[in-house]
């Protein structure tokens, strides 16, 4: 933000008359501080959780590092529990979580529906103080020794072993949890009850209806993992015998909890990362989405059985044979309408006029990673296999390749394609298609390996290891460089695009999508006047139709 | 670095097998899934790649499609997960008749017994084509016990038993990972599997021990004085246990357990919470009085009372004691 004011005060006045705008209609910190606009929170939002991503990364690089050798060399074993847990916590609760729903959701999801802002814009706001209180909390934790317990928080160890903060770091993930509940309800409120005239619900772009189904995840399931922290902390701090069997406890019944939420968590992740490349795909091929209804209604059966399947975290954890089927077999269902979504983008592709600008190419590699993400996750739901890979680097490469592979290139590509109207700059082209480049290689070189060193048997969270997994390893670690490049380039991109990038048109890729029919960068309330849709979503037939006058900027 | 760099585990138990053709299945069949999507991102990218004049087509979408790549890859899922069941399902049997040995893990070390009374700790010798049983439990936080050469793994939690087992088919060392992260040394809690053939094994069992490790229980369960209520007749304050183990047991609730190792252990350190029918609540808890290696021993002692009438089977080995789990109540079952 402090690079955007001073894009506008730099403009000596009277030469250019900048159109007022969200950006510049005031400056000053308390009105950023104070601010209820969706778009201007959507940037709060996006310092903060770029902030904590570069925290994970760091210790993300620390990991990689230490894993270069067979031997505890670089750091101390405590201290590398410390981080992996801390990479974890931080981008799984403050990072992947918030990412996409409350960056480019909070920007985008009142403008895609015709509105002037969110259905409650001072929750909105809640929401984003909530979140930077759970961060001060986490980063207090960090600062003053940190956590151990893995981000999963496994009882008996962190109520009754860990020696470390693990009370602040699950209250921080409490409250942390609370912006995510907000952001939800404000979602599912807005969407059914601010939208445009003749915006219907089969009109609504998929990336709606990617986050209604998130949304649906947020509210339902969040409170769970809540509660089941408090219950962490309660039994932690005041020895009540909830999970503890010395206390009378159920070690497995916090397992149940635990994952309940936090593997709906990953559908709150990769959802709006779906809705995103939706959007792209659709944009670059110039079509309507091949089975927008199949596309849709997936996302929404992905919310629900999503809630279904959690104890396939468990196979081996002590559970019944018979709950292990049922679980596996339900995962298996899960897995049905995510495949629908991979056939239906590519058959969007069938026949299409066909652009590879950066957004387009982040697509691709959204496409690629998370089709094998979601196909190794088949190797993961079989219990046969299962017994084998579980806790296993196996695990680690699949939910990276989902989680990363999957939602952070959706994330990016969003970024890239929406920035021109987020920015209301252009960002270097040349720069953004050899970072999307970088990172797929650097992705894959780093977490594909893994998958070798899982199935030979290399546990997780190991910090030493036997020596024969050490080649494996050092490719990884490689791999994890190329890749840090690759996300430092469009944080260096984006930031000089907003003091030097030349200015964005207003619908530079002529994209279909109302976000697209309001000046770049917005003004405040998005429309000049409420905007009345006779259209479906992806009418990019009529946008591209020969007989129109001027030959669209981006054909 | 690059000596002894494997790219696939030794094959060294008879799940192995089975876990390791399911796996290549699994490759097979998301390979070509992947071969087809790739093929056709790549392809479509490059044939419809934007030119000059030439517009998209509009293609609403198609049901019949849909339904097609629904279906079919439903069905390769359920023919996937029936396969993986079938190869779970074995692992989590243990086979009549199997050795035992008790595994008590703590941060971070494993300690093994057999019930032959041998005591390993981070090792443990097994005879090659031989059922071994184990019978697990965690003295603080949860561990899990993973052995990669035989695909096989289970975690160890406290307050309660759970089983695995496997039998070994080639000799060598193997690692014995905990893959349940217990702290500080979890990756140090690494030990060996050492198989052998079974005449080197029975050389190494030859050697120095305390006798059978139901012996061991059989003298705790005297010094402990639970001889005093659990007669060998019908006299006693609390029930024979004459070849309970392995049977139903009704409860003074009305319920019916079967009387399997959690069962015995929740009986001596919980002895409230399943009281046996026309019992009165007169057993003290020992919980904090024994330690995980007594427990097992007491229990090892209990599965080896033969049926009343015969001879009573203190010096039994624990095997032959041991019946087929009923499937109604699999070893996998540990929740109660």
């Amino acid at each position: 933000m402090s690079m955007s004011m001073a894009t506008a005060t730099v403009q000596p006045a009277g030469q250019t008359i900048e159109r007022e705008n969200y950006l510049n209609k005031h400056y000053g910190v308390g009105s950023w501080l104070f601010t209820t606009d969706h778009k201007r929170i959507a940037l709060l939002y996006l310092l903060s959780i770029t902030f904590f991503f570069f925290i994970g990364g760091f210790f993300a690089l620390l990991i990689r590092l230490e894993l270069l050798t067979p031997a505890g060399d670089l750091v101390q074993a405590d201290t590398y529990n410390k981080l992996f847990t801390m990479h974890g916590q931080v981008m799984v609760f403050f990072f992947l979580i918030p990412s996409i729903p409350a960056v480019l959701g909070n920007f985008l999801v009142p403008m895609m529906i015709g509105a002037k802002d969110l259905a409650f814009p001072r929750i909105n706001l809640l929401s984003w103080y909530l979140y930077i209180i759970g961060g001060a909390m986490m980063l207090h934790c960090m600062l003053t020794g940190g956590v151990d317990t893995g981000w999963t928080f496994y009882v008996p160890f962190s109520t009754a072993f860990s020696n470390t903060k693990v009370i602040e770091a699950g209250l921080a993930i409490f409250v942390a949890g609370f912006s995510s509940i907000l952001t939800g309800l404000n979602f599912i409120v807005t969407i059914h009850r601010m939208r445009a005239p003749g915006m219907t619900w089969s009109r609504l772009p998929l990336f709606i209806w990617a986050h209604y189904a998130t949304s649906i995840i947020q509210i339902l399931g969040t409170p769970v993992i809540a509660i089941t922290l408090v219950l962490v902390v309660a039994e932690r701090a005041l020895h009540l015998g909830i999970f503890d069997p010395k206390l009378g406890g159920d070690p497995l019944l916090f397992q149940h909890l635990f994952w309940f939420y936090s593997h709906p968590a990953v559908y709150i992740m990769i959802l709006p990362s779906m809705g995103v490349v939706t959007e792209i795909i659709a944009c670059f091929s110039r079509k309507r989405i091949f089975g927008y209804g199949f596309v849709a209604i997936s996302s929404i059966s992905i919310a629900v059985f999503g809630f279904l399947v959690w104890a396939h975290h468990m196979f081996v954890a002590g559970i019944s044979v018979y709950a292990a089927l049922v679980f596996s077999i339900l995962s298996y269902a899960v897995a049905v309408p995510s495949a629908v979504k991979v056939f239906n983008w590519t058959a969007t592709l069938y026949k299409g006029s066909i652009r590879y600008d950066a957004p387009m190419l982040y697509a691709f590699g959204f496409l690629g990673l998370f089709t094998i993400g979601g196909l190794t996750g088949l190797f993961l739901a079989c219990l046969g296999i299962d017994m084998h890979v579980h806790d296993t680097y196996f695990v680690i490469a699949h939910f990276h390749y989902i989680m990363v592979g999957g939602a952070l290139m959706g994330y990016l590509g969003g970024m890239h394609f929406w920035w021109p109207k987020i920015s209301g700059k252009l960002y270097p082209e040349g720069w953004a298609r050899l970072a999307a480049l970088i990172v797929f290689i650097g992705f894959n070189l780093t977490f594909f390996p893994q998958f070798i060193l899982g199935y030979l048997g290399m546990p997780r969270r190991y910090y030493q290891y036997p020596p024969e997994f050490q080649v494996l390893n050092v490719l990884s670690t490689a791999g994890a460089t190329v890749l840090g490049i690759g996300y430092l380039l469009p944080m260096i991109y984006f930031l000089w695009s907003m003091r030097y990038g030349k200015p964005a048109p207003d619908n530079p890729w002529n994209a279909a999508g109302l976000e697209w029919k309001t000046p770049s960068p917005p003004t405040t309330f998005n429309f000049e006047e409420e905007p009345v849709v006779t259209w479906e979503a992806y009418n990019y037939e009529e946008l591209d139709a020969p007989h129109k006058e001027e030959v669209p900027v981006a054909r | 670095m690059f000596d002894n760099f494997p790219l696939w585990p030794d094959r060294a138990s008879t799940a192995a097998g089975n876990v390791d053709a399911l796996f290549i299945f699994l490759l097979i069949v998301s390979g070509l899934m992947t071969a087809l999507i790739f093929t056709a991102v790549v392809y479509f990218a490059a044939r419809y790649r934007r030119q000059r004049g030439v517009l998209a087509e509009q293609i609403e979408g198609s049901t019949p499609l849909e339904l097609t790549w629904s279906i079919i890859p439903l069905f390769v899922f359920m023919a996937i997960f029936a396969w993986g069941a079938v190869v779970y399902f074995k692992s989590r049997t243990p086979p009549r008749d199997s050795t035992e040995v008790y595994v008590v893990a703590k941060q971070w070390m494993w300690k093994l017994e057999h019930a032959e009374g041998q005591r390993e700790i981070n090792e443990l010798h097994v005879p090659v084509g031989r059922d071994v049983k184990l019978i697990m439990t965690s003295q603080d936080v949860i561990h899990s016990f993973y052995v990669p050469a035989f695909r096989m793994k289970q975690d160890v939690l406290p307050g309660r038993y759970t089983v695995a087992w496997f039998r070994a088919i080639k000799p060598g060392t193997y690692h014995l990972f905990c893959t349940q992260y217990c702290g500080t040394q979890h990756s140090g809690m690494i030990g060996s599997i050492i198989v052998q053939e079974p005449a080197q094994y029975e050389a190494w069992m030859s050697g120095g021990t305390t006798g059978p490790l139901s012996a061991t229980g059989e003298k705790i369960f005297a010094e402990l004085g639970c001889v005093t209520c659990h007669r060998t007749d019908s006299q006693g304050r609390g029930p024979n246990l004459q070849g309970v183990f392995g049977k139903p047991v009704q409860l003074e609730d009305g319920r019916s357990v079967m009387a399997d190792e959690n069962y015995i252990r929740e009986c001596i350190l919980d002895p409230g919470a399943k009281r046996v029918k026309g019992f009165q609540p007169i057993m003290p808890t020992f919980q904090g009085l024994v330690s995980e290696e007594q427990v097992n021993a007491l229990v090892a002692y209990v599965k080896s009372l033969a049926p009343s009438g015969t001879a009573a089977g203190a010096t039994k080995t624990a095997a032959v004691a041991v019946p087929q789990e009923e499937p109604a109540q699999p070893p996998g079952s540990q929740v109660q």
